[in-house]
């Protein structure tokens, strides 16, 4: 990994993206046990219908995942002050979801040089996660 | 109708040990191949007590402490009618398997939306570590729709 530099990065500048393979009901079931979020709402069909879906949803937390692991694939986690996720619509089930990042604010708080970063996930259909990061950069 | 009595409500403190097997399940489950997340005698060689939690796992902790469940039956609701609304995550320092982390968690807001067909109940949640440092910090938005 080579880490970017506070200097080097400009307003505006995109972060490495991530693409995930489509999420199957098998992404799901290992999220659900892994996370301990058992809401039945990710993994029953029968328990999702009954509550007025189609299909089970992935989990917001998923996604919100893979907005963190594109992160630190391009930065130490050791650099990241913060994550807040706000979730906007549903992913199903074959959805392929992509993370998208980029700078928008360079300031120095402390001792410390951060950059802060608009990040998405979407779906093809949709995007289901607006987040934001500040990280601290030499 | 969730009532406004829960506000302030605080959970009782929980206590969670950082498993290295779960720490491999998540980093599973995300996709996370680096091998600080995934190999402990990697972690080792790269100076560190144990495998590295990633970001998000404070989520996990949260929900490790307390069942959804069981905060769905505080607020006297059921889950199929809980929508995740925001995560949002502070970091004053790393997370270790090893690592016991005690959770802190209130309930600090409840807001009517859409004249009370949605309600957003936000909680607040603090992380400390065994050495009683303050790891992370979250902010859960839960939305329930009437």
């Amino acid at each position: 990994m080579t880490v970017p530099t506070f200097e080097s990065l400009k307003l505006g500048d995109d972060i490495p993206a991530l693409k995930v393979p489509p999420v199957s009901r098998h992404t799901l079931a290992l999220y659900c046990g892994a996370s301990g979020d058992h809401n039945p709402i990710h993994v029953d069909l029968d328990y999702a219908k009954s509550a007025g879906l189609d299909d089970v949803i992935a989990h917001g937390m998923l996604s919100a995942g893979y907005l963190a692991r594109m992160l630190t694939d391009w930065v130490p986690q050791s650099a990241i002050r913060s994550i807040n996720n706000r979730f906007t619509a549903m992913t199903h089930i074959g959805d392929s979801v992509t993370c998208t990042g980029k700078v928008v604010e360079k300031f120095e708080k402390g001792n410390e040089k951060l950059v802060r970063l608009e990040m998405q996930a979407h779906t093809p259909e949709a995007q289901t996660i607006i987040a934001e990061a500040v990280i601290a950069l030499e | 109708m969730i009532e406004k009595k829960h506000i302030g409500h605080e959970f009782s403190p929980v206590t969670v040990p950082v498993e290295e097997g779960r720490l491999k399940f998540l980093a599973k489950a995300l996709g996370m191949t680096q091998e600080i997340y995934t190999d402990p005698d990697a972690a080792e060689a790269a100076g560190l007590p144990g495998l590295l939690a990633p970001p998000t796992y404070p989520f996990v902790l949260e929900i490790d402490a307390l069942e959804l469940v069981d905060l769905v039956n505080l607020l006297g609701e059921t889950l199929g009618k809980l929508l995740h609304g925001e995560e949002n995550f502070t970091y004053h320092g790393p997370i270790y398997s090893g690592d016991e982390i005690t959770v802190r968690k209130k309930i600090t807001d409840i807001i009517d939306k859409k004249e009370g067909t949605l309600q957003f109940v936000i909680s607040q949640t603090e992380f400390i570590n065994q050495h009683d440092v303050k790891v992370a910090e979250t902010l859960t938005n839960y939305v329930f729709r009437h």
